[in-house]
């Protein structure tokens, strides 16, 4: 027996599992590094004022980030609802008209495709459609680029979770005489709607943290405003504009910010992934 | 599937209306979200249509040439993609090679090594990482990491790799932590967790009867990886590879933050750089006429690129799951 060539083969294994295992502890080690600087910067800064008082203007101390999470909350609101209607009648047409159908298919394509698409180009869009043609900035102009972000991941996510629904369950209603649209509205999608719920969930954490379409689109607002018509303060360009200025105050205030857009990005993350386990264990 | 059960033997004539009233709503229904589905790809066509509206100036007044002229001269208004997109091209390549084996570790750990319990967490843990905003990996590239790698990791890679023959310029010069280097170590850990989780998912679509009869041949774990699961799941792992390149490629914020800005190719790799997205969200902004219109023809050719690379990323994923259901 080949001792030698034995022993080779078992060593080889163990360095590869070796590194592998490195592998993954690097991989959670950068994510522990990077929650753990965000906690230590982020909480340095975060006081009441942040969320009472409106961002500071060049040179002056203290301030807060009021009027940016307001702009926030109001846009992604805004995005959210419009994609949740369009991503979810679309996501029903594939799941229910969509088998052996070219349109079908390519608008699957085209969602799998948009899923990665880089958000900018999307800014760019509403830019040259919206904003340009207008000619002012708006918050109308940030929602509609987050929702040409959200409406792939909300088609997406209603697809799948109408197609794990058992075939038994609709061939029940059919055969009850109901009509199409109401197996789907009464059935299928009572059946999913933990499973939709979590699209929509998803969606609304991947455009909360969205920065680059936004800068072409919604701007940034130094005041407080409500207005949708007009350039909106908001999070993510906010944190961009004051983690690059030379301003002590500025640079702590993106940090807070950083903080507050993480913890509610993962948060819904974990809650969007919880109620979709519940669905499928129950 | 398209309409409910015929009624032929009811006569009723109440019935009958019934059933007209549901046949006018089902293709009502179907029509809707067809309309919606229709939406999506209207919303696409759009997109290309009106950036290369706004790009036409560009595109007219440079050509094809545009793609290849090394030059970014605002105040005489004579540009060239090609700074940018070397950029973009150099940062993804780097960030792939980072990324990759690393992704194939963490899948092959999650798929061969770790117990069961553990398996859900230490998975999840790798998806939030794809959840953390790419602004802060920016604010975190540019504050935590671009000091370290200045003060450690550049010297350390100058005075090995820098010291090769062939390669060693590519880590020459100032070492002030940020550049394309820099900028493709962020984007590896960003696109790690994408390139990871598609590896994992189609190394647990083997047939665990082949990789049993191969550990029952003596095998390795390494050797069952090696030479059962990479050759059966190659087309799906090309897919997650690609699938990672196509958002290193349009990665904006974290790229922004730690290129350096610097509109010149230079030969060092710690050398700054920028990329197709970073020039567009630095200098988008102050832009006028003419220059918004070569940003736009640059938006337009990232679109392009990006669409193709995540294009023949579908296409092998889908493959991967076809020969997967037909050998099953």
């Amino acid at each position: 027996m080949d001792t030698n060539l034995y022993r080779r083969r078992k060593f080889v294994n163990k360095l590869g599992l070796f590194a592998s295992m490195l592998a993954m502890v690097l991989g959670l080690f950068v994510l522990l590094w990077i929650l753990f600087i965000l906690f230590k910067n982020g909480f340095a800064g975060l006081s009441l004022a942040i969320f009472t008082e409106s961002t500071p203007a060049p040179g002056s101390e203290g301030g807060g980030l009021a009027n940016a999470i307001v702009g926030s909350l109001m846009m992604v609101g805004v995005s959210v609802l419009i994609s949740t209607p369009i991503g979810i009648f679309a996501g029903v047409y594939l799941a229910e008209f969509g088998d052996d159908n070219k349109l079908a298919s390519v608008t699957r394509f085209v969602t799998d495709i948009m899923l990665s698409a880089p958000s900018i180009v999307l800014g760019l869009f509403v830019y040259a459609v919206l904003v340009a043609q207008v000619k002012h900035f708006s918050g109308w102009a940030g929602s509609l680029a987050l929702a040409l972000i959200a409406i792939p991941v909300v088609l997406k996510t209603t697809e799948n979770m109408l197609r794990l629904v058992p075939g038994s369950l609709r061939e029940a209603a059919f055969a009850l005489g109901a009509p199409h649209w109401k197996v789907t509205n009464y059935v299928t999608l009572r059946a999913a709607r933990a499973g939709v719920m979590t699209g929509l969930l998803l969606a609304l954490a991947r455009i909360s943290g969205e920065t680059a379409p936004l800068l072409f689109t919604a701007l940034n607002n130094q005041f407080f405003s409500t207005n949708m018509n007009a350039p909106m303060a908001n999070l993510p360009v906010v944190i961009f504009q004051f983690a690059m200025s030379p301003y002590d105050n500025w640079v702590s205030l993106a940090w807070a910010g950083a903080l507050l857009i993480t913890l509610s990005v993962l948060a819904l993350n974990i809650i969007a992934r919880v109620l979709f386990r519940e669905r499928t264990a129950g | 599937m398209g309409t409910p059960p015929t009624t032929s033997g009811m006569m009723d004539p109440r019935m009958v209306a019934v059933v007209k009233k549901q046949r006018i709503q089902d293709f009502l229904f179907h029509k809707v979200t067809m309309l919606f589905a229709l939406l999506v790809l209207v919303a696409l066509a759009g997109i290309l249509v009106s950036l290369m509206i706004s790009a036409w100036p560009a595109f007219q007044k440079f050509g094809i040439q545009f793609i290849w002229t090394n030059e970014w001269d605002i105040i005489n208004e004579n540009f060239g993609a090609a700074i940018a997109i070397y950029g973009t091209l150099i940062s993804s390549v780097i960030a792939l090679l980072i990324a990759v084996p690393l992704a194939f570790g963490i899948a092959l750990f999650l798929t061969e090594m770790c117990p069961l319990w553990l398996r859900r967490p230490l998975g999840t843990a790798i998806e939030l990482l794809a959840a953390v905003p790419s602004i802060i990996y920016g604010m975190f590239g540019l504050f935590i990491f671009a000091p370290l790698f200045a003060d450690y990791g550049q010297p350390a890679l100058q005075s090995t790799l820098g010291q090769m023959p062939l390669i060693g310029p590519l880590f020459g010069g100032a070492m002030n932590g940020i550049g394309l280097l820099a900028a493709g170590i962020i984007l590896a850990f960003m696109v790690l967790p994408f390139i990871a989780a598609v590896m994992r998912d189609v190394f647990e679509i083997v047939p665990p009867i082949l990789r049993e009869s191969a550990y029952g041949l003596g095998c390795t774990t390494w050797e069952v990886v090696r030479y059962i699961v990479l050759p059966y799941t190659q087309k799906g792992v090309i897919g997650g590879i690609m699938l990672g390149l196509g958002r290193a490629l349009g990665e904006t914020m974290a790229v922004t933050f730690v290129i350096g800005n610097s509109q010149r190719i230079r030969e060092s790799l710690f050398a700054p750089g920028t990329s197709i997205a970073s020039t567009l969200a630095n200098e988008f902004g102050e832009a006028d006429d003419f220059h918004l219109s070569t940003l736009f023809a640059l938006g337009f050719l990232l679109f392009v690129i990006t669409f193709v690379v995540l294009a023949i990323a579908k296409i092998m994923i889908m493959r991967s799951e076809k020969a997967q259901g037909a050998k099953t």
